[in-house]
């Protein structure tokens, strides 16, 4: 069974389809991406799956178990985290803080202080925030603040993360750093889910790719494939004219 | 992190609290009657300012719905207050306060912003009218007489309904609920995604805060004898616990309470001197205040600690 299956998720913004009766598939344990020109939907299928917005048709469910007409805190406790395009930090609270708060509120038992506290130091270091744990959130570099969110979407005990552009907009070494974060939550058995423009990250990191075009699915397979497609590349480049 | 300046600063303000709760606890032994119902005024806006900072501070939601929680209290202690010994009418002014805000908070708290802001002040106007309809056309009556109470038990009353307040958002500040109204505060969405169920903890939290407004409306009721809904239901009080919040400083709990409390005894101070201007010199120190002090008159005095202490710094 897979971790997380869609069957003809739609969603319209007025008259637009952002996402068209997209169908998909997650096994347990892989990294998936999900990539595709501006405005193909991706975001909104993030959305769609965390319940930020609700779909006007199609199933999406968690282990087999339906998760649209869920509110977001639910979808979170199921074991289900995100990050965020834009990032989403609490700026004002300590970086701690941050990540405590998913503690204790984003798992399916709560946890007792203590235990919150534990789990906080250790993903601080996990995700190489430890020598920053009081610092207000605004003050840590871009690159910071995205590993920030995802120790906080890790600290609710995920086994579903997604990561909605983590590299967008850092240099090369930190591109590099998120590549390595993404393989080791990887290794601790969580499957990822990530959006990426990237794609040296997306051609390394994903085990498998769907392409996302206008809302609809217009390709699916491994980086090989993908990057052997000749679909993919006349959305990416335009099409091919022999002049 | 600074965790240990931190216990010994919160074990320093635990401490001064205690020392002022005790020299106010035994100010009806030394202090003459005017100063007494001087306190008790200082407790009731101290008492609605810190309620209002339990919800609006941390989330940002400007709520002008004080007076009308405050006057639930006062009203249902003008009804009631004959019928039922004095505890139980302020337990209930407290519930029926608490009922208000649940019901309004399911319905509003989904507004944002300035609509929100006007939403909540409609309330007061909404719920003055409904009651002065209700009391000329269904009842007949104008006014209710509020059995007379003693001055020093509206005093102790007023103590301990902030005494209460003061250990209920201390909890809630160092509880995780307080963690998840701040993020609420900060982001929202984000808050819900990493799993606070947001709107069920802005309800409650709103609440609780109109709880003790209640409470202090039942409690106060005495002092005015006649109640009428114009009198229950007075706008300033909406405006002065966001005022005096402002002033204090919204951030720490204290911040509140010390704003309320200097608010109140300026505000005596000016209307016995100068009776005809104090309105002018309020304005005016108010607006000094929002200018110039952003963080209050707590932000202020941190400000100038920083700066001495960094000069003490430089001097070694």
């Amino acid at each position: 069974m897979p971790i997380l299956e869609g069957r003809g998720v739609t969603r319209y913004f007025g008259g637009l389809a952002a996402v068209f009766e997209v169908d998909f598939e997650v096994e347990q344990g892989e990294v998936f991406g999900l990539i595709g020109p501006n405005g193909a939907g991706k975001t909104t299928l993030f959305n769609l799956i965390s319940a930020a917005l609700a779909p006007k048709s199609g199933s999406i469910k968690f282990r087999g178990k339906e998760i649209t007409g869920l509110k977001p805190y639910q979808i979170c406790r199921m074991g289900v985290a995100r990050t965020f395009q834009t990032v989403k930090v609490f700026s004002n609270m300590p970086v701690f803080d941050n990540v405590l708060l998913g503690a204790f509120f984003g798992r399916r038992d709560s946890m007792t202080g203590a235990k919150a506290r534990k789990e906080t130091t250790a993903l601080l270091e996990f995700v190489d925030l430890a020598n920053a744990i009081a610092v207000p959130a605004k003050d840590l570099t871009l690159a910071n603040q995205k590993r920030l969110e995802v120790a906080r979407a890790l600290a609710t005990g995920p086994e579903l993360l997604l990561l909605d552009e983590m590299m967008e907009g850092l240099n090369p070494t930190e591109v590099s750093r998120a590549m390595a974060l993404v393989k080791s939550i990887q290794e601790r058995g969580i499957t990822v889910i990530m959006i990426e423009h990237v794609m040296r990250a997306i051609m390394n990191v994903c085990g498998r790719i769907m392409v996302l075009h206008h809302g609809a699915k217009i390709a699916e397979g491994t980086p090989r494939e993908i990057s052997a497609s000749k679909k993919v590349i006349e959305v990416y480049f335009g099409e091919r004219t022999d002049a | 992190m600074g965790i240990g300046k931190k216990t010994s600063k919160n074990a320093f303000v635990f401490g001064l609290v205690l020392l002022i709760l005790i020299l106010l606890a035994a100010a009806p032994l030394y202090a003459s009657l005017y100063t007494v119902i001087l306190l008790t005024s200082i407790l009731m806006y101290v008492t609605i300012a810190v309620s209002w900072t339990l919800f609006s501070g941390p989330t940002g939601y400007i709520s002008l719905a004080s007076a009308a929680f405050f006057g639930a209290g006062i009203y249902t202690s003008a009804i009631v207050g004959r019928t039922f010994p004095l505890p139980l009418v302020i337990v209930l002014g407290a519930l029926v306060s608490f009922c208000l805000a649940i019901l309004v908070g399911s319905l509003t708290l989904r507004l944002k912003g300035i609509y929100f802001v006007m939403f909540t002040f409609g309330l007061v106007e909404l719920l003055l009218h409904f009651i002065l309809w209700w009391e000329v056309n269904i009842t007949g009556t104008t006014g209710r007489v509020v059995p007379a109470v003693a001055n020093t038990t509206v005093f102790y009353t007023m103590l301990m309904i902030l005494v209460l307040l003061m250990l209920t958002a201390f909890f809630i500040r160092h509880s995780r609920f307080g963690l998840a109204l701040q993020s609420v505060g900060e982001n929202e969405e984000a808050a819900s995604h990493s799993g606070v169920h947001v709107t069920a903890l802005k309800i409650i939290i709103y609440g609780v805060s109109a709880l003790f407004m209640g409470a202090a409306g039942a409690s106060m009721a005495a002092r005015w004898t006649y109640i009428d809904p114009t009198i229950a239901f007075n706008p300033l009080i909406s405006f002065m616990p966001v005022l005096m919040a402002i002033f204090g400083g919204i951030r720490p709990l204290y911040g509140p309470l010390i704003g309320a409390a200097i608010f109140t005894y300026l505000e005596q101070f000016l209307i016995t001197r100068f009776p005809y201007y104090y309105m002018l010199i309020f304005g005016i120190i108010m607006v000094v205040a929002i200018l110039y002090m952003p963080d209050g008159l707590i932000g202020l005095a941190q400000r100038v600690w920083q700066k001495s202490s960094r000069r003490k710094h430089a001097d070694t």
